[in-house]
């Protein structure tokens, strides 16, 4: 029989794609249905963050990094007002530490839902997403009763949090957590020894831990390869220094091992969000410099200083001290961090967003060389990119 | 795991020592920026540089964080690189530093650390510094033909192209950038003088105290 030759062909993926995770262009070479590179062509939904930081005040800035990783917006507010504390040089009361600390596992949580939910969808299994979404919209209606909104808080800010929470929300916080992991032995139960779903994640997408290294892999998809690294346990920042925890790791680095890894992490938030509110101190939720946070409104009306302060903040906004930084946090996707250049003005000079999807997503054509072009999808769900922070 | 700030900031300040003793070359100095180490290299030596941080035993600084630019236009070699390594074996980080300007090609790090593949294609996108021996220098963010370097800081926020979509001619077609309403800049710099004057320095705006700006 006559052997035909198979021609190597390129074929386009998204931008409009479900299974693209966001706007993302993808360039397969394909030899049969074999992937033989995988180019993505992302900044679709770039919009110039960086470049707007540098016109806005410190304060201004904050909602820009809500609308990087919609899935996570907490953590990266987190990110930025750190690396702004650590140039004012300022302490943040106890008790809004433990907030944010409580409030970056929520959105955790929010973050790790959708993601093992709709990685799971992407590879067929409909369900999950149905059950995840009703617990994440629990947590959603959390962050809108501590903010105000939903997903877009803009509620951490240098000096602490914008503004205590309702008393109750503390108690529903805790009911939710003890009703939880009913939802996490579900999705469990229907996922983890799935013959299908372990079909198609299995030894996909494997990495190394040398390659993980060499690419900047981090978060989730290095801790899947074995690797214990977690900064809330290694350079603790805000509360987590006092809380007790775990950091799950897997052993193959495959996308399997990077759902699981997901999926212990969760029941660790719970932990850590347990023990915040539990261990939650009284007292202030932003420091008393009213250089750099707003003076409470009833002073305002009685003292002169306060309204000085308040149309200053709301004006000109805080003067931050020249200087820079390298701050940064376990976002849940990975490690997001924030290169700020202060050159003494209200507004920064540079604002660098590093962010994990990024790099995660030019790690792509390493996880998907050799695979099918099923996998592509497997892979992409399994990295965790939200393209608000990969084209920023 | 958990160490004081003040024994991470000697053993930070004693690996600067090191990195200096043992490239006297290639770094211009190695100093300690609040607790952050900083090394400043020399543009060409910053593949062996960020090799030797990447293999010596006291550094092991196995991953290429990030990877970016700053503009300083009044400098005579305009942009600023900037490494940030992480070592996860001794839990530190460390910045390289090294200038450049718009016709000084900075030398690729990619056979160093694999991710700054996309790092220098961003830094040459945003702010057009150029890197030798890049295997794919192509930009990265901004649209298919765009022309500039927008994160410069002589880059207008506005930019210079709008986009949208012509019905009558079913394309997307591109105009110069038409303003509604001008551009403002507000300038927030204080016109009297500092209160500050412990600090012993001036702020930005001082000099307008002096009614000449």
């Amino acid at each position: 029989m006559a052997q035909t030759e198979i021609k190597s062909y390129t074929m386009n993926f998204g931008p409009q794609h479900p299974a693209a995770h966001g706007v993302l262009r993808l360039v397969l070479e394909l030899s049969g249905e074999i992937v033989e590179r995988a180019d993505p062509h992302i900044g679709l939904l770039h919009r110039g963050t960086e470049k707007l930081i540098e016109h806005k005040t410190y304060v201004q800035a904050i909602p820009y990094f809500d609308r990087l990783d919609y899935a996570c917006p907490l953590n990266q507010e987190h990110a930025f007002v750190l690396a702004v504390e650590k140039l004012l040089g300022i302490e943040v009361p106890p008790r809004a530490q433990y907030l944010r600390t409580l409030f970056n596992e929520v959105t955790r949580l929010i973050n790790h839902i959708m993601n093992t939910t709709s990685m799971a969808l992407d590879v067929g299994a409909m369900t999950p997403m149905l059950y995840g979404f009703e617990q994440r919209e629990h947590l959603l209606e959390f962050s809108e009763r501590a903010s105000g909104a939903r997903m877009h808080a803009a509620w951490f800010r240098p000096g602490g949090v914008a503004r205590d929470v309702p008393t109750e929300l503390l108690d529903d916080i805790l009911t939710f957590c003890d009703g939880f992991p009913a939802y996490l032995d579900d999705v469990e139960a229907l996922l983890d020894d799935n013959r299908i779903f372990k079909q198609r994640t299995v030894d996909i997408g494997k990495v190394t831990v040398e390659q993980a290294l060499d690419w900047g892999f981090t978060g989730p998809v290095l801790r899947a390869c074995g690797i214990p690294w977690d900064l809330r346990k290694s350079q603790p920042y805000d509360a987590y220094a006092d809380m007790d925890f775990d950091i799950p790791t897997g052993t193959n680095g495959d996308c399997y091992d990077r759902y699981l890894v997901r999926m212990a992490e969760q029941r660790q938030s719970l932990r850590i969000m347990r023990q915040c509110i539990e261990n939650m101190p009284d007292g202030p939720v932003k420091t008393p410099d009213h250089k750099v946070t707003p003076p409470p409104r009833a002073e305002m009306k009685s003292s002169m200083e306060a309204l000085i302060h308040h149309f200053k903040l709301f004006t000109e906004g805080v003067k931050v001290p020249a200087g820079e930084t390298y701050t940064a946090v376990e976002a849940a996707t990975g490690e997001f961090g924030v290169f700020l250049v202060s050159d003494g003005s209200n507004r920064p000079y540079r604002c660098k967003i590093r962010s994990p999807g990024y790099v995660h997503l030019q790690g792509l054509d390493l996880l998907s060389r050799g695979h099918m072009l099923a996998d592509v999808v497997a892979n992409i769900g399994s990295i965790d990119v939200v393209f608000g922070e990969i084209d920023r | 795991m958990t160490t004081t700030l003040k024994e991470r900031m000697e053993s930070l300040t004693e690996l600067g020592a090191r990195i200096e003793t043992a490239l006297p070359t290639d770094v211009v100095r190695a100093s300690l920026e609040r607790d952050e180490l900083v090394v400043i290299a020399l543009r060409p030596a910053i593949v062996r540089v960020l090799t030797f941080l990447r293999d010596d035993s006291a550094c092991r600084c196995k991953q290429l964080v990030d990877l970016c630019a700053v503009d300083y236009p009044g400098r005579e070699e305009r942009f600023e690189v900037v490494y940030n390594l992480l070592s996860l074996h001794h839990n530190h980080r460390v910045r390289v530093k090294i200038g450049a300007a718009e016709d000084t090609p900075v030398p690729s790090v990619t056979r160093v650390f694999s991710t700054a593949g996309w790092f220098e294609r961003e830094a040459w996108d945003m702010y057009g510094v150029l890197f030798a021996d890049h295997p794919d220098l192509r930009r990265i963010l901004t649209d298919y033909g765009f022309e500039g370097h927008p994160q410069r800081k002589d880059f207008p926020l506005t930019g210079y192209k709008e986009i949208r979509y012509d019905e009558g001619e079913k394309r997307v077609v591109y105009e110069p950038v038409r303003l509604t309403q001008d551009f403002r800049v507000f300038d927030f710099q204080s016109p009297w003088e500092t209160l500050d004057t412990q600090l012993g320095r001036l702020l930005p705006g001082d000099e307008k105290a002096k009614g000449n700006a």
